[in-house]
């Protein structure tokens, strides 16, 4: 298998007369946390469509965990993980239930959902929560959660939209943590957040503007190009020059 | 004089305690910020300071108005921007505008001084609906909106949840321009960068005011050491550095991770027990409020 | 704060008149409606086969059968024995047969003259459509028994509506749907779309009284209503030639009162619901329900099992759908219907009371 997880060339997606995405090339590679940052309105949600299978380019190339983004939407999504701050859980079902409903979705058999439940409820240390309804749950435990189910059966990428929006900071590191774990057993992270600290967290960050990637590097790297203090500060460099609001 | 005075507020919903026995008061003029998560009761404070519910225990002030009894005379006093945005997305952004004027019995044209400085970004775009405004253009109005009748007291939930650092960063601008005009500014937020921007801050989680100081003070309170570490493959480094001795706390933050440690620590044996780490940096660093939450929440 | 109230008004029919979708919906049901009712659900009879079983064909007989066959609504089909009587109605030659009894003409005479007699005439009819059925043997009995003489001993004489024309009873029953659906429905959903979206927050917290802000709500809807109103008034006279003898505007101002009625109903609604769903659903399930079931609009109330009979006293439908009934059919004044009229402003006034009193300037 290649090292190279997501690959887009020139992709391009258009709504009439109005350019959503444009022209964007990258590559993400194995076990990296690829942290894809935009202003609003810059095109972020749009090409994390395109690369989940959800929507279709209007023009370029790409592939996810091996499948055409142009032709193979549908294998995408059986491949890969999504988490969204919006979608999590289904509150009225318990953990486990929600757990079994997602394996399900997946194609997981009942041996192996079994085995896997065990062992994310394991590493989330929430073993004795396995009959607790999801909506009782702090939010912060609901994101954690939310993450493992995303991740229960052992996509090549997972992409993570604004995971950690209003979460208290401390669960934030935990959240984090659990990334670097999952990025450290294999897995591809893909995420946008609004923190700009966590843009640090990154192996390696994009900064999408007016549609474009304008900027791609590790953060170090993108620092010392822009001679910035922090990745706040590049960001604001970038996004204060954009044409386009939301 | 005081602005805004809360003495030992709770609130319950069902067996959720969503306030607990908070107490604190605001000076007039001032910009004080609520910093804390979803679910610290920062909404349910601001609905209890604008009448909109009932305190279970405790007691508050608006402008030397009691929230209970003198509820009505508050709501003509008080400028309130809800954590969810609050405006008609069917309505043109004047129609918006001379909406909330008639709400307040006023007109746009006499508040037009107070609200220019805002409001002239988004006139261009006057009669456009409010629904098809870009977030950080919402936020302007929604500001706006909430100024029209000359407040003497603004309340603002969660103003820069969901928007960019760069409209976040305006935002905030906007506020500063504000308090020249001497109006006393509540306003709520759960990022914690954003902190250093209010002249005081209370640290809230889970129905509880954790500490409350300018943010300098804040910051002062932190009475330990902190290390900046950071080395080529930082998960490792986390897990190895959380096992060395007289490390009270180490967690990531930002490019570096924060190291909490104890009077007993030593950068040498630190090394030692790390072992042979790629890239390995270390380096005393200043505490930010950050820091000062995560230790608080965790105690 | 006089000015302000305009506003308000202005502001609602701004979201009003934005939602153009919704505004032709509301424009346009009572028209399909009224068109549906009034021509193709029918329980008009129209066209009614007849076939007749006469052993003896009398004088008496013959009169009866010219009668019948000169009528529109019937088509005479021939006499027929006894025997046929079944397969022509099975095989729908016929979908009424009447039986004279053989020695019809001297007992006829002897029911003229009031002596007691045993029946003279039997319908056999075609009850696959009930409604149908149930017109057309009245319609029948009627005709047969035309002559002034033998119609004086019976009582089922059709009133008011001798042809049965199904639109005159759909007519006040469309209307007591309507304006439930665009004043109730509408004014609940409007109410608690404030709530959902979140602008009731900045609502309460201004010095407005809710009060009036709900007032400037109901504005709008009121003079939809008004425009529904006139539209089904117009369709009914012209297009389905309803005759509202009774006086249009005795009808009118009964209507308004139903109309303010209505609104304070959905004013309840908006108090006990949180979602725009909700308020849908409550609409629906607690009102429309009742008015199809139990207002008289589609079944007599006198056809209900007494239980149901008691429960559609307190359907406000009900007594507005009654009184049109009587004003626009049997063309009684409004002071004959003051009973009525009296019902609903009792109700009308507790719903307001109990609704304004639900409704609270605070988010609990």
């Amino acid at each position: 298998m290649s090292d190279v997880v997501i690959s887009v060339r020139e992709l391009t997606k258009r709504f009439g007369d109005f350019v959503a995405v444009d022209r964007i090339s990258f590559d993400v590679h194995r076990g990296e946390i690829f942290g894809f940052l935009g202003a609003n309105g810059a095109g972020k949600t749009t090409a994390m469509r395109m690369l989940c299978g959800l929507s279709y380019p209007t023009s370029g190339s790409g592939t996810v965990a091996g499948y055409d983004v142009m032709r193979e939407g549908e294998k995408i999504k059986r491949h890969i993980g999504y988490m969204s701050q919006r979608f999590s859980l289904y509150n009225d079902l318990t953990v486990w239930e929600n757990m079994r409903l997602f394996a399900g979705i997946y194609g997981l058999t009942r041996h192996q959902t079994e085995e896997r439940a065990a062992e994310l409820l394991d590493r989330l240390n929430f073993s004795s929560e396995r009959n607790t309804l999801v909506g009782s749950l702090p939010l912060g435990w609901k994101q954690k959660l939310s993450f493992a189910i995303a991740t229960i059966h052992c996509p090549e990428v997972v992409f993570l939209d604004e995971p950690t929006g209003g979460v208290d900071p401390v669960t934030r590191r935990q959240f984090w943590e659990m990334i670097y774990e999952a990025a450290e057993g294999g897995t591809t992270i893909f995420v946008t957040t609004h923190y700009m600290d966590e843009a640090e967290y990154c192996s390696r960050v994009s900064i999408m503007v007016d549609g474009e990637v304008r900027a791609l590097d590790t953060p170090l790297r993108l620092k010392q190009q822009f001679a910035a203090e922090s990745m706040d500060e590049v960001f604001r460099t970038l996004a204060r020059g954009a044409l386009r609001g939301e | 004089m005081v602005a805004i005075e809360v003495h030992n507020l709770s609130k319950c919903y069902g067996q959720v305690k969503a306030l607990d026995g908070v107490s604190f008061s605001v000076e007039r003029g001032e910009l004080f910020g609520l910093i804390g998560p979803d679910g610290a009761g920062k909404t349910t404070l601001f609905r209890l300071l604008t009448t909109l519910l009932n305190a279970d225990e405790g007691s508050a002030a608006v402008d030397g108005l009691d929230v209970a009894r003198d509820y009505l005379a508050i709501r003509s006093r008080v400028g309130y921007m809800p954590g969810r945005f609050s405006l008609y997305p069917d309505l043109s952004v004047e129609e918006n505008l001379n909406f909330f004027a008639a709400l307040f019995g006023v007109t746009v044209e006499e508040s037009y001084d107070l609200i220019a400085p805002i409001y002239k970004q988004i006139e261009p775009f006057r009669k456009r609906r409010a629904g098809k405004l870009s977030g950080g253009m919402k936020q302007k109005l929604a500001l706006s909106c909430a100024l029209i009748h000359r407040p003497s007291v603004l309340f603002l939930d969660e103003p820069t949840t969901g928007v960019d650092a760069v409209s976040r960063s305006e935002f905030w601008d906007m506020l500063s321009g504000l308090k020249e005009r001497e109006i006393t500014i509540l306003v709520s937020t759960p990022y914690m960068d954003e902190a250093s921007r209010c002249d005081r801050i209370a640290l809230c989680n889970e129905g509880r005011i954790l500490g409350i100081d300018t943010p300098e003070g804040i910051v002062r309170g932190f009475d330990r050491r902190l290390y900046g570490i950071r080395a080529k493959n930082m998960f490792a480094l986390l897990e190895r550095a959380r096992t060395a001795t007289d490390i009270v706390d180490c967690y990531p933050f930002g490019e570096r991770h924060h190291m909490v440690v104890d009077d007993g620590f030593d950068v040498e044996r630190f090394k030692a027990q790390l072992g042979d780490v790629e890239g390995l940096e270390i380096g005393g660093v200043e505490p930010t409020i950050e820091d000062i939450f995560i230790k608080l929440m965790k105690r | 704060m006089k000015q302000n109230f305009g506003s308000f008004v202005k502001k609602e029919s701004l979201h009003i008149l934005r939602d153009r979708r919704t505004m032709l919906v509301v424009m346009l049901i009572p028209v399909v409606l009224m068109i549906l009712f009034g021509f193709a659900i029918s329980t008009e009879v129209n066209n009614v086969n007849v076939a007749v079983v006469a052993s003896e064909r009398t004088d008496g007989v013959h009169d009866a059968v010219e009668r019948l066959s000169q009528n529109d609504y019937f088509t005479f089909k021939g006499y027929i024995s006894q025997d046929e009587v079944d397969a022509y109605l099975r095989s729908g030659r016929a979908s009424a047969v009447v039986i004279f009894a053989t020695d019809y003409d001297r007992r006829a005479a002897q029911a003229v003259a009031g002596l007691p007699t045993k029946p003279i005439i039997q319908l056999v009819v075609d009850a696959s459509n009930v409604n149908t059925a149930g017109s057309a043997t009245a319609y029948l009995q009627n005709i047969l028994l035309g002559s002034a003489s033998a119609q004086s001993m019976f009582e089922t004489r059709m009133m008011f509506n001798p042809q049965m024309k199904s639109a005159y009873n759909f007519v006040p029953g469309i209307m007591g749907l309507i304006f439930i659906l665009v004043c109730a429905m509408m004014t609940s959903v409007s109410i608690v779309r404030e709530k959902e979206v979140g602008t009731i927050e900045v609502l309460l917290v201004s010095p407005v009284r809710p009060v009036k802000i709900i007032f400037a709500k109901m504005i709008p809807y009121f003079v939809i209503s008004c425009i529904v109103l006139v539209t089904i008034l117009l369709l009914a006279r012209y297009l389905l030639g309803v005759p509202m003898t009774g006086g249009v505007w005795g009808i009118f101002s009964l209507s308004l009162l139903y109309l303010v009625l209505s609104l304070s109903l959905g004013l309840l609604v908006s108090t006990i619901a949180r979602t725009q769903m909700a308020a849908l659903l409550i609409s629906a399930m607690v009102m429309m329900m009742p008015i199809l079931m139990l207002s008289g609009m589609l079944f007599p109330i006198e056809n209900l099992p007494k239980f149901f009979q008691v429960v559609s006293n307190i359907v406000p439908a009900r007594w507005y759908i009654d009184a049109v009934r009587k004003m626009m059919i049997q063309g009684l004044p409004l002071v004959a219907v003051w009973k009525n009229c009296a019902i609903l402003l009792g109700m009308t006034v507790v719903l307001l009371g109990v609704s304004l009193k639900k409704f609270n300037d605070k988010l609990e």
